[in-house]
């Protein structure tokens, strides 16, 4: 840890009193949570509230011609039917491109459909009412005459000469298109002992966040300012989205984000139907709420994954990797979404895959291709769970070639751990990873010889059980290379307030936002750690746009390592300019005080000189007891965004051991593991939590999660009896560890831990069920979700 | 369509409550909206996620499954009336500790699932908590650190009943 650079007490920040920096310290916000009194915008009413429900495409492409609205206006409660064309006076269009993604192309998209729908699910107008339930039974009213259209809904057709183009004014269905090639591959393969070649499926699943997605939108007219209280992950980049298209000055724009009840990059994005809620308060002039019911949140909240990837590896037979080459293929929707696009996780796919590897040659090909089905997007782990599984499926694949175990091939290979800085053959670049510490620590955590024999003599009795690896690297702490470069408004840098109360208290505001990750407490930590005090008395404020520094809020693995050092900042700031408060009361030199414990002491001996509630005291109430010329300032603002890297990249390791039941096709997850290494690690408790739940997400998508869509391009199973998610019984154990190598990027050192789990769950799941059949010759099982049937299918028994 | 309104007369956290509901109208909207009870949450509306999760008599049950109509005459209880009792404080306290929450939607319902277990008595499994949760999701946690706590909780209530 290196956290020490200028604290005056001689301390390192890790033995000074109020050090909370690699402490498990609860958070500040969980009681009320516990007593069901948290603030959701689900939860939340205003005067005067009128409710919103949409009539939605049952088609996955249809031209609507005629809506007659009459019946539905005369429904009892109902305050006005509002079409797309309609809305379309008050909020315009948007396209979900960026520039640096070279060639990237999509349709307007409209808040609400005029003409034509693109996908089931799609809103194609919009009932206000006084409640819901008015509003869904004038829904019911709406008489909506649709011509269904031919609906493309297989990606390896999609640009097939026949195959009808969803947006003729874009030429075809190709979004976007990137080719990748490092190296010799030709070459590389052609001097390979063996290469295998397999295809990977990843089927479409979404986020199901437990408080499906929720808005309410209040134009006040009086004062021509519009108050949204979003469910959101970015509140500074939904200001700018709301005041651009309802053509706003951002500052007319207030979002104000309370708890969120799970968002997991679903709540990043621009949603359609949101965007008409803001647009129908400015209509209306009275607040709208919205909140999507479950069968709606399916058909309209970001799917993703739905990548078909082609994939081949070269080795030598002394296990040396020597090529990678992968062609991936993705079905998104009918538009790329606004304002992140649709193309960043076939991108990061050819980023990612091979990343933590030392093999030099690397052949991609990713291209991403509409279709009428519901939007995709970027949803936790964007792109890595893909990457992962292609990298990872094929290493073993390569080590069952030649005869070696999963484990030494990945020795052999991983880049070693004093290799950097160093890049990848893709581009991306690497500061300080640690697969092989990772690694030892794995093995060493899980008793892997152990386990072996275990299931070795376990197989004498025809039970089957499998290991399974997975290495990976994590895109954390992104700069501008994200987003911003690209031409979209979102912060890559976030900011902190901090300010002295007049009890001697501190407050902080921050850019970034609180889901559930524990986003406030970690910044409680770094400011007390920072200033002086003990975490009682510090105080968090996020998601306002009011009242916080502007800043990107929470994705990408962000929160802790930009926020969290803008806070740290923010906090040895403040610190100084109390002590120059102090230092002048005191008569004393700045430079031989400290702030330990909530009081000024001597630096040297930690005598009490002077307690915070007495420097606020003598700065707010008496200030004309401070020598002439002397302004206290117990405010202090900092921000942050990472320089030296475009991404603090962070790596790790998980194994999962499993029982697959050869007659049912089910699988029994029994213990799972995950050694990672996110730099600086603030809140241990915290950090082991997130990849605890990263992991059962990524669990969730390699098991059980599919969006199943038939050939007319219709949800099958868009509810949650029919969708899967993990359940309690379900899920194993997990053993967290970790391995330290803090980024140099920032003085607190820390990277982000928030997608690892889900980025290497599948991969480490896939390879364990093969692991587990590979005595009974079952084909490989490379398509996700790995169901009864599919394992049933591959052993044949089906 | 004029839609005719129903009293009901019930008990809600011990407090007597009479309104005129519809008849459509869920008890957990009941709560929610009428009573501003927003501590018990909408997870599905089809009786799946555990998000609602109530007592009705003494037993949990599913508040987007029951209509208010239903619970003329019933005894409710919610997050609120369990948490002002202070029924289940250690329960939540231990929840605290253990980050056994993170976005917090799916709590209440866990919290009360979670008591009903321990109020049965005796010391718990991993299996049989795991079982028992099965009908609450949580999409945050992965389910481990909830498990933890209702183990731990077990064991400090001493087994007892």
């Amino acid at each position: 840890m290196k956290i020490v650079a200028d604290l005056p007490s001689g301390l390192t920040a890790l033995d000074r009193p109020n050090s909370y920096i690699g402490r498990s310290v609860p958070r500040p916000n969980l009681a009320r949570l516990t007593q069901g009194r948290g603030q959701y915008v689900s939860d939340l009413t205003l005067p005067r509230i009128a409710h919103v429900a949409f009539a939605r495409s049952p088609h996955a492409h249809a031209r609507f011609k005629k809506i007659d609205v009459k019946a539905a206006k005369a429904s009892p409660g109902v305050i006005a039917v509002v079409t797309g064309t309609e809305l379309a006076k008050v909020i315009t269009p948007w396209v979900g491109v960026l520039t640096h993604l070279k060639g990237i192309k999509s349709a307007p998209q409209h808040a609400i459909a005029i003409d034509r729908a693109c996908w089931q699910g799609e809103a194609v107008c919009a009932v206000v009412a006084k409640t819901r339930a008015e509003a869904e039974d004038a829904i019911e009213l709406l008489e909506i005459e649709y011509e269904e259209l031919p609906a493309v809904v297989n990606p390896e057709t999609a640009l097939d000469a026949k195959t009808p183009i969803i947006h003729p004014e874009l030429g075809d269905n190709l979004t976007f298109e990137r080719k990748h090639e490092a190296g010799e591959v030709d070459k590389a393969f052609k001097d390979s002992d063996e290469i295998v070649e397999t295809t990977f499926v990843f089927g479409r699943h979404t986020g199901v966040c437990l408080e499906a997605r929720a808005i309410v939108a209040d134009w006040n007219v009086g004062e021509e300012r519009m108050t949204v209280y979003q469910g959101t992950q970015a509140p500074h980049m939904m200001q700018n989205l709301f005041a651009k298209h309802l053509g706003l000055a951002e500052h007319q724009v207030r979002v104000i984000t309370k708890d969120v009840g799970g968002s997991f990059g679903i709540k990043v994005h621009t949603y359609a139907d949101e965007m008409a809620v803001v647009a129908l308060s400015k209509l209306l002039k009275r607040p709208v709420k919205f909140v999507a019911d479950r069968l709606e949140s399916f058909v309209t909240d970001i799917h993703a994954r739905d990548h078909r990837v082609k994939a081949k590896i070269g080795v030598k037979r002394d296990g040396t990797i020597t090529a990678f080459e992968i062609d991936d293929l993705t079905g998104i929707g009918p538009y790329s979404v606004y304002p992140r696009t649709s193309g960043i996780e076939a991108n990061q796919v050819v980023n990612l895959t091979g990343g933590p590897y030392k093999c030099p040659n690397y052949r991609a090909l990713a291209r991403v291709v509409f279709q009428n089905k519901n939007v995709m997007c970027q949803y936790r782990a964007v792109g890595h769970p893909i990457a992962t599984a292609v990298t990872e499926g094929l290493v073993d694949l390569a080590a069952m070639k030649i005869g070696m175990d999963p484990v030494e091939i990945r020795r052999k290979n991983l880049i070693p751990d004093d290799g950097y800085p160093c890049a990848a053959p893709s581009g991306i670049k690497f500061e300080k990873l640690s697969h092989h510490a990772s690694l030892d620590k794995l093995v060493k955590m899980m008793g892997y010889e152990k386990l072996r024999a275990e299931q070795e003599e376990l197989r004498k009795e025809n039970i089957y059980r499998g290991l399974g690896f997975a290495s990976f690297i994590e895109v954390t702490n992104p700069s501008a290379a994200f987003y911003g470069v690209g031409g979209a408004k979102i912060s890559a840098q976030d900011g902190a307030t901090v300010r002295l109360d007049a009890q001697g208290a501190v407050i902080v505001q921050s850019g970034v936002t609180e889901q559930g990750q524990g986003a406030e407490a970690v910044l409680a930590q770094v400011v007390a750690s920072a200033f002086g005090v003990p975490l009682e008395r510090v105080r968090v404020i996020t998601g306002d746009t009011d009242n916080t520094p502007y800043g990107g809020g929470t994705w990408a693995s962000r929160a802790a390592g930009i926020g969290g050092e803008a806070a740290w900042q923010a906090g040895k700031a403040l610190r100084q300019n109390v002590l120059a408060v102090a230092a002048s009361i005191l008569q004393a030199d700045p430079k031989v005080l400290d702030i330990r414990n909530g009081l000024v002491v001597d630096t040297d001996g930690g005598r009490e000189r002077i307690s915070l509630e007495e420097v606020a005291r003598i700065a707010y109430f008496r200030p004309d007891t401070l020598p002439p010329g002397f302004q206290a300032e117990l405010m202090a603002t900092r921000h942050y965004v990472p320089r030296a890297w475009p991404f603090a990249f962070t790596n790790g390791i998980q194994s999962s051991y499993l029982e697959v039941d050869i007659d049912t096709g089910f699988v029994k997850l029994l213990r799972h593991w995950c050694v990672e290494d996110c730099g600086t690690v603030i809140n241990p408790q915290l950090v082991d939590e997130q990849i605890r739940g990263g992991i059962v997400q990524g669990l969730g998508g390699a098991l059980y999660e599919h969006c199943i869509y038939d050939d007319r391009g219709q949800l099958l199973n868009g509810n949650m009896a029919d969708y899967l998610v993990p359940m309690a019984s379900e899920m194993p154990d997990m053993d967290i560890g970790h391995v330290v190598s803090p980024t140099a990027d920032s003085e607190l050192g820390a990277k982000g831990a928030g997608e690892a789990g889900t980025a290497g769950a599948p991969a480490a799941v896939m390879n364990a069920i093969n692991d587990a059949l590979r005595p009974l010759k079952a084909k490989l099982l490379t398509e996700m979700p790995f169901t009864p049937e599919r394992i049933l299918k591959a052993l044949g028994r089906v | 369509m004029s839609i005719a309104m129903h009293e009901i007369s019930l008990s809600v956290n011990g407090e007597t409550v009479r309104e005129r509901v519809e008849a459509r109208k869920t008890l957990v909207d009941f709560l929610r909206e009428d009573l501003g009870l927003t501590g018990s949450h909408i997870g599905c509306e089809h009786g799946v996620c555990g998000a609602c999760t109530v007592r009705i008599d003494g037993t949990i049950m599913r508040g987007c499954l029951v209509l208010a109509v239903q619970c003329n005459g019933a005894r409710v209880e919610t997050i609120e009336g369990a948490s002002d009792s202070g029924e289940i404080a250690d329960l939540q306290e231990a929840f605290q500790r253990r980050n056994a929450l993170q976005c917090g939607y799916c709590t209440p319902g866990m919290l009360l699932t979670a008591q009903e277990l321990l109020k049965s008595g005796g010391m718990k499994d991993r299996e049989t908590i795991r079982e028992h949760m099965s009908g609450n999701y949580c999409r945050c946690t992965g389910y481990q650190a909830i498990v933890d706590v209702v183990e731990a909780v077990a064991q400090a209530r001493g087994g007892k009943k």
